[in-house]
């Protein structure tokens, strides 16, 4: 029993961000910097309640899209090839990356209980397999060990894990959004890594004491009685549910007008990001929050609206300057949005 | 009700006030085990054992009290499979691991100040899966360790002081009872309110230290015997929980004497600043062009190269077993060695025909056929950067050694070394950043540095070896970084003299070159001091004078320097 999603307090700017996650995947992630105790990690655990199920081939390791067959695993392709693939429906899996983790168990490793007992080379699939098509949360990823980081670095960008180690040889798809959340007082992110998620918010301890004792009250009332906490969200957990699924329907269709694309190349370009990518994520940004307000077109406001969480981490940046890269994206709003 | 109330009845409940706080804290976490955990800052030894052992009994009878060492492995940790016992037998033998199955158990981490952010997130897996577990993390750090900050984190209480000998405990009965009538405690709002206000004025950043707080409080008024949580409980919570937490102390309201209270340190800073005279003088960094990779050729310089023979070398680190894989050899399966199951059998295969096998058994393994992991991990290097600032380096130039230190840790920044940074001056030499990644932190700080007093050199560079002596213990590679203009006039015992106070630091800087540091002297009078030229050839460290105005000159210099190193290579 997850505390619900709809009972966390404030911290707007972060659930709107996971929520446009949750609907478009493309957006590649969200990373979340803030104190700890933040309610970073309650937000992320909240939403494995929130997502729909998919259609996934029955006794998968990696719950194959039985809809896409290309990125089928080897597994699957043969079974497609003897005949046809079982489907089952299944949730979109939110899998936890711990600190400390292995290379064995991200990447996946060989069944040693199998291998000893006849000798058999069989696949014990990782995590990277069971986050496949769906999220991949990753607590303090700043003090991620750099090994990790490199490897989930290549299969993060190429959707794929390719397990070359103690004798086996495969591939399977992984594709997953990677969520992270960290301290940055206590390290920082390679900027590859950074780069790999779409979104960035920084969380705020919140300091008007009424909120934060809206906070306390309501966790304590959780853990008190957390299943009767949970019923009172319920409704308000549902509704937020049906409106992701219906924004995940109504995605492909909404349109983006010129003037909107110009703005966002505008904005890019005043703000100095390297390369294509933040562009791409603002509007895909944008997009998924007009889908979820239910609209068909991307105005100006939504654009606005993401242009922190899209662009903030993809400013260049002096590592000794930790003047808010917000403030510079806020004023670059302001100047683009607002002409004179 | 409170105690003020003429209803109040003192002989119907244990008083809280009769017990200190250490035995309070215990007790509370007895009563709620919500709250997690304590995290204990004393040494080992009698009283520490007496205190944990009263404190399990406070829980129920047959509460197992395991020990988690330092050097735990994961199997040991997490369960798996035994892979010694397997091979022996041909067939899968399992080890439950200390974490499987420790429902409602303590568990005592020793050497906590030593445990790794990443081997602690192992155990928090656990607490996030929701298993009640009660953690005791048991810290023998000096000033400079402590316990990874996500698992203090999660813990509610810190205990400083033990319970002196013979302090009355409560009994378990008392628990008990105070335990069944926990859920029906009432939270006023305005308590709610009290303590939230309480963590903003203490600058508490964490909604879970508020929770901690409140549920603590919520013990405390159970542990009394009260229905409802009063300011005694507010006052005890926020005494537990919220002050050790605090990051800045509150404005002191109505009395003036308290203006001798510390001066307010930053918030996310540990330590107190120091106190500021009114001669201090704060200069801003000025930029010295300094030549780029002057670390990375001292990080070259301090390479395994230099390591003497011989055991025991103090730079001497075992075999990585993390890292990227770097092939298999023959060797013993200790319990941190991971198996390299394939080439094991590949090693046993030939060998099969003629080796007797037991009934059901497939594989005959013997020791010589074990084949071990072999990992490759690049030691991640530390700069420890101490800065006279002393009032002679404050006229010289302090603010062009904070632009050195600045161009430098630019220069971590690229290497992705963490940094650290001591300042010496008056009669102490105070660690300001604590081991980082967090380079905005570090300038910050920098910029924040007063200068003047006199300089107690030796005291500056005993902290920098000890520092890095903690690091290298660590698997770290340190690298020594001396800002000074060699003015030494504060011998090691706090006396007044010049010559005591040279031969000091000269002495301190042997100390660093038995120790093999790799180092780098920055002169940073005005002009070249045969001293600190003298102290950087005792210390086995490179010499380079902070030129004044030119520096095409400095890089000149240390280019020299790099290449004279690489010729060495």
């Amino acid at each position: 029993m997850t505390f619900p999603f709809t009972a966390i307090v404030g911290q707007d700017e972060m659930l709107t961000a996971i929520i446009a996650a949750a609907i478009e995947p493309r957006l590649s992630g969200v990373l979340i910097f803030g104190d700890r105790g933040t309610g970073k990690s309650t937000a992320v655990r909240a939403l494995a309640a929130l997502l729909p199920t998919i259609t996934a081939v029955e006794h998968c390791a990696f719950h194959c899209d039985p809809a896409d067959l290309p990125t089928l695993c080897p597994d699957c392709q043969t079974r497609l090839a003897a005949g046809h693939l079982p489907t089952t429906t299944t949730r979109i899996p939110v899998v936890d990356l711990p600190l400390g983790a292995t290379e064995d168990r991200v990447v996946g490793a060989l069944n040693l209980e199998r291998a000893l007992a006849d000798g058999s080379k069989i696949f014990e699939p990782g995590l990277l397999a069971r986050a496949h098509r769906g999220f991949l949360y990753i607590d303090e990823v700043n003090l991620l060990e750099d090994h990790i980081v490199d490897l989930l670095l290549d299969v993060a960008a190429s959707g794929e894990n390719v397990v070359e180690r103690e004798g086996l040889s495969l591939r399977h798809p992984a594709r997953f959004v990677l969520i992270g959340s960290g301290n940055p007082e206590e390290g920082e992110l390679r900027p590859q890594l950074l780069d790999r998620f779409g979104l960035c918010v920084d969380v705020k301890t919140p300091t008007d004491i009424a909120t934060r004792i809206e906070v306390v009250r309501r966790r304590d009332a959780y853990d008190s009685d957390p299943q009767k906490f949970a019923a009172q969200y319920a409704p308000s957990d549902a509704a937020l549910r049906e409106k992701i699924i219906t924004a995940r329907q109504n995605l492909p269709h909404i349109t983006v007008p010129t003037e909107i694309l110009e703005l966002g190349a505008k904005l890019c370009l005043a703000l100095g990001t390297d390369g294509l990518r933040g562009e791409l994520t603002l509007l895909r940004a944008a997009r998924s929050l007009a889908a979820y307000e239910g609209q068909t077109t991307v105005t100006a406001a939504h654009l606005r609206q993401m242009s922190a969480p899209a662009l903030r981490h993809r400013l260049r940046r002096d590592p000794l300057d930790d003047s808010l890269a917000t403030t510079r994206v806020d004023r670059a709003v302001e100047d683009i949005f607002s002409p004179a | 009700m409170s105690p003020f109330d003429p209803s109040w009845d003192e002989s119907a409940t244990p008083q809280a006030g009769s017990f200190p706080d250490s035995i309070l804290a215990a007790a509370l976490l007895a009563i709620d085990p919500t709250l997690t955990g304590l995290w204990l800052r004393a040494w080992s030894g009698e009283p520490r054992d007496a205190y944990l052992k009263n404190l399990t009994t406070l829980f129920p009878p047959g509460t197992p009290a395991k020990k988690i060492p330092l050097s735990i492995t994961d199997d040991r940790l997490l369960g798996g499979l035994d892979l010694a016992a397997t091979l022996a037998a041909g067939r899968p033998i399992h080890n439950s691991g200390i974490l499987q199955d420790s429902h409602n158990h303590i568990l005592h981490i020793a050497m906590a100040e030593r445990l790794s952010p990443q081997h602690a997130g192992k155990i928090l897996a656990q607490l996030d899966h929701g298993a009640p577990l009660t953690l005791i993390a048991l810290d023998e750090g000096i000033l400079d360790e402590a316990p990874p900050k996500n698992l203090t984190e999660r813990l509610a209480f810190t205990i400083e002081a033990l319970p002196e000998a013979g302090a009355p405990w409560p009994d378990a009965e008392q628990i008990r009872i105070a335990q069944e009538n926990l859920a029906a405690i009432h939270a006023p709002e305005h308590a709610i309110h009290h303590l939230c206000t309480l963590a903003l004025a203490f600058g508490v950043h964490s909604a879970r230290a508020e929770l901690f707080a409140l549920r603590a409080a919520r013990a405390s008024a159970a542990f009394s015997g009260r229905d409802t949580i009063e300011t005694p409980d507010i006052e005890l919570a926020a005494k537990l929980v919220l002050l050790p937490r605090a990051t800045r102390l509150p404005a002191p309201e109505t009395e003036p004497e308290s203006a001798e209270s510390p001066p307010e340190p930053d918030p996310g800073e540990d330590q107190m600043q120091p106190d500021q005279k009114l001669e201090d003088s704060v200069t801003d960094a000025q930029t010295t062009p300094l030549p780029p990779e002057l670390l990375a050729a001292l990080a070259a310089a301090a390479a395994p190269t230099r390591k003497t023979r011989g055991g025991g070398t103090p730079g001497k680190s075992t075999a990585p077993t993390r890292g990227r894989p770097a092939g298999a050899r023959p060797g013993p399966l200790t319990p941190t060695a991971r198996l390299a199951i394939l080439e094991t059998l590949r090693a046993a295969a030939p060998w099969q025909p003629l080796r007797q096998r037991a009934e059901n058994q497939k594989i005959a393994i013997r020791k010589d056929d074990f084949r071990i992991k072999k990992f490759k991990e690049n030691p991640r290097a530390i700069a420890i950067f101490a800065v006279d600032a002393s009032g002679s380096s404050a006229l010289n130039r302090l603010a062009e050694a904070k632009g050195a230190i600045q161009h430098l840790l630019a220069d971590c920044y690229i290497r992705r070394d963490q940094v650290s940074l001591i300042a010496f001056r008056g009669q102490t030499a105070e660690m300001l950043l604590p081991p980082t990644h967090a380079l905005a932190r570090a300038k910050k700080t920098l910029s924040g540095l007063p200068g003047g007093g006199p300089t107690p050199l030796a005291t500056g560079i005993d902290a920098a070896r000890t520092l890095a002596d903690a690091e290298r213990r660590a698997g770290k590679l340190p690298l020594l970084v001396i800002l000074t203009d060699g003015g030494a006039n504060i011998a090691r015992d706090g006396t007044q003299s010049r010559p005591a106070a040279a031969a000091d630091s000269l002495t301190a800087a042997r100390a660093c070159r038995a120790q093999n540091f790799a180092a780098l002297v920055v002169d940073t009078s005005p002009r070249p001091q045969k001293f600190v030229q003298n102290l950087a050839a005792v210390m086995g460290a490179k010499y380079l004078p902070l030129p004044y105005a030119d520096p095409k000159l400095l890089s000149r210099a240390v280019q020299a320097e790099g290449a004279r190193h690489a010729g060495h290579h």
